[in-house]
């Protein structure tokens, strides 16, 4: 174990936990309001695309970032439209958009398919960057990274600290009482969803601009998914979410460096890690967590919403 | 007891929810002509394409066929568990496991079996390797540790990953350098194709289970017991039902049927293991026993229908030079009218006394 080994590991993990965790916030805000969105995947494909597709346009990476997150928080009113307005079964809605998402950003990416732009650029922070080791890993990224903490805290801030967050968890309790006390559970919803896919298009547009620095057909990989799960995990709670995305990262980011080292071990092997640790804990702290749920989410769960 | 008239009611059920189902279709196929003129593609010519490419001629109604075949196996594989009220997401890394178990036993016995027992064989390892893979998520939920719907969605992943594993490691056949994919298997563990078509031995496995299962669920005291815990398991519980045996049975027999889909991938289409050898099957069998409100009947007429978009992907991609995925658009246009109930104030259904 030499240092620039776990420097790879440490620094690798900030960066790949990234889009994930933007997504996990986003997902946290949603799952509060007592809905859950399967498609997530899709959701940041959207971000990802108009991101990358906006930046190669402009030439700004910060106006792709902005529009990747705007684009994709309208995206996600779909659903809203179809589990709030239709009443339509959450799970089913949820994975019809991560289809949607797939299908229509393969459409409007495909020119730009194999191109390169002058991504996010890393903004090393004065005298902190200098730092040996410790510089290299914390303070030398871009921009989303560094608002990775203070975004979990505004989330956390939001849902426990303000008349609105109070709302939304109420109407992710239970829509009939959040009514009858005078609340607009459907307008709340309505919001909660479209924040959340903000906050996935921001993540997803992370993963085209700074991660890979280029847009290739459902580029995503299962992040989505894992979003969602490490939602559960973390007990619908910001501050968890950036340890549970840490950690998400970390194992990919350990991966990819024992590959780049040339372990003997298969890749795939390797590959199934976030998975396998992301169920190995949700079977782990279940008990918990089957309290901390929104009562609003049981019944999608339990299938019989 | 079904006397003239309500079978005549039946039967005017059915054909509104035809109409029903047409016109959704046909609002989909509208918005999805909006997109394509959006994105400078000529839509007539675009669907002209896609049926003369699939119900259009003989050859294409038997390539829809093909696609049937896993996709029928794949709704079943959600609609069986959805009885007791599961949610099995779980159908595409079933049908993965089945594929790699029938893999193994196709390389283990080469040409050493004849293939009165070669295929039974495969169909039984294939039915094996994705029950096994769906039952570590029914036996989670079923001691109570762990909600099935998340589970099967992770485990998805982790099946793909086996099988890259296997197909890059193990399984790679040595003569292929650069392509990642097993041997040839024998023709004595192949499944036959029916005359001259890809259409495989699969469809009558499809239709098989399509049979057991609508006599088990409609005429047998499973299928009553199983309408008792998906409607109200407390009550059922109380009754004194096996719910945990219900649970694991349900589940191994449903990867059964997404194993057995991922077999037949395998031992008819490809005849080898590659990667990525399913299109997202299993999810799109997921969409489909929903679309059909988890309906036997209804399951085959959607399959039919998602059949038909994938396949005019494939036609799309070569004619238009679109990419695979946008016809994943048309598919979701098509979910999102059906499961928003945009036809409600239309009489509606699939018989009721189907419907859960």
């Amino acid at each position: 174990m030499t240092t620039s080994f776990i420097e790879g590991v440490l620094t690798g993990s900030i960066q790949s936990s990234t889009s994930v965790l933007y997504a996990a916030l986003g997902e946290v805000v949603v799952e509060r309001a007592g809905v859950i969105n399967l498609g997530v995947e899709g959701t940041m494909l959207m971000g990802a695309v108009t991101g990358f597709m906006v930046t190669a346009q402009t030439g700004s990476a910060l106006l792709g970032v902005v529009a990747g997150g705007l684009a994709a928080g309208v995206f996600n009113l779909i659903l809203a439209y179809l589990v709030v307005t239709r009443k339509a079964n959450q799970l089913a809605s949820g994975l019809a958009l991560m289809f949607f998402g797939l299908g229509l950003s393969a459409l409007i990416g495909k020119p730009y398919v194999g191109q390169l732009v002058h991504g996010l650029d890393a903004l090393p922070i004065p005298f902190l960057a200098d730092l040996p080791v410790i510089g290299r890993i914390l303070f030398n990224h871009d921009i989303l990274i560094y608002l990775m903490v203070p975004l979990a805290a505004l989330v956390w801030w939001v849902l426990f600290r303000t008349k609105w967050g109070l709302s939304l968890r109420a109407v992710g309790e239970n829509k009939v009482v959040a009514f009858a006390a005078g609340l607009k559970p459907e307008l709340l919803q309505y919001q909660a969803v479209f924040i959340g896919g903000v906050l996935a298009g921001l993540g997803g547009a992370h993963l085209s601009l700074a991660f890979a620095q280029s847009w290739s057909e459902g580029m995503t990989s299962g992040r989505g998914f894992i979003a969602v799960a490490l939602v559960i995990f973390a007990a619908w709670h910001p501050f968890r979410a950036v340890a549970a995305a840490l950690l998400f990262g970390g194992a990919l980011a350990l991966q990819l460096q024992l590959q780049a080292r040339g372990a003997n071990i298969s890749p795939f092997l390797l590959d199934m890690i976030p998975y396998l640790l992301t169920l190995g804990v949700l079977l782990f702290v279940q008990k918990g967590r089957k309290r901390a749920m929104p009562e609003g989410l049981k019944a999608v769960f339990e299938g019989t919403n | 007891m079904l006397n003239g008239n309500s079978l005549a009611q039946i039967g005017k059920q059915q054909f509104s929810g035809l109409l029903r189902y047409m016109a959704m279709l046909a609002l989909a196929l509208l918005v999805f002509a909006l997109v394509l003129l959006i994105f400078g593609k000529n839509p007539a010519q675009a669907y002209a394409d896609i049926f003369s490419s699939t119900i259009g001629s003989a050859y294409g109604l038997s390539e829809v066929l093909v696609k049937v075949i896993p996709l029928v196996l794949c709704a079943l594989a959600v609609l069986l568990p959805a009885r007791i009220g599961l949610v099995n997401v779980g159908g595409e890394g079933q049908l993965y496991m089945g594929a790699l178990l029938a893999t193994w036993g196709a390389l283990a016995v080469g040409d050493s079996l004849p293939a009165v027992i070669g295929i039974p064989l495969m169909i039984i390892l294939g039915f094996v390797g994705g029950g096994l893979w769906a039952a570590i998520p029914a036996f989670l939920r079923a001691k109570g540790w762990l909600n099935e719907t998340i589970s099967t969605l992770l485990l998805n992943y982790v099946a793909v990953l086996w099988v890259n594993f296997f197909v890059f490691g193990p399984f790679k056949d040595p003569e292929s350098a650069n392509f990642p994919q097993s041997v040839l298997f024998a023709d004595s563990v192949r499944l036959p194709f029916i005359g001259s078509s890809r259409v495989h031995f699969g469809l009558v496995l499809g239709l098989i289970a399509l049979v057991v299962l609508y006599f088990v669920l409609k005429k047998t005291r499973w299928g009553y017991e199983m309408r008792a815990i998906g409607g109200n398991p407390e009550a059922a519980r109380r009754h004194g039902l096996p719910i945990t045996r219900y649970i694991l049975v349900t589940m191994f027999i449903a990867g059964g049927l997404a194993g057995l889909a991922g077999m037949g991938e395998v031992m008819a289409i490809q005849g080898r293991l590659r990667p990525g050898f399913s299109p997202g099957y299993g999810y799109m069998g997921f969409l489909i026993s929903w679309l059909a409100l988890h309906n036997p009947l209804g399951v085959v007429v959607m399959s039919f229908l998602i059949a038909i978009i994938a396949l005019g992907g494939d036609t799309l991609q070569i004619t238009q030079g679109m990419p695979f995925s946008s016809v994943n658009v048309l598919m979701s246009l098509i979910l999102f009218i059906v499961l928003g109930k945009f036809f409600n104030n239309m009489s509606f259904g699939w018989p009721k006394w189907e419907a859960k």
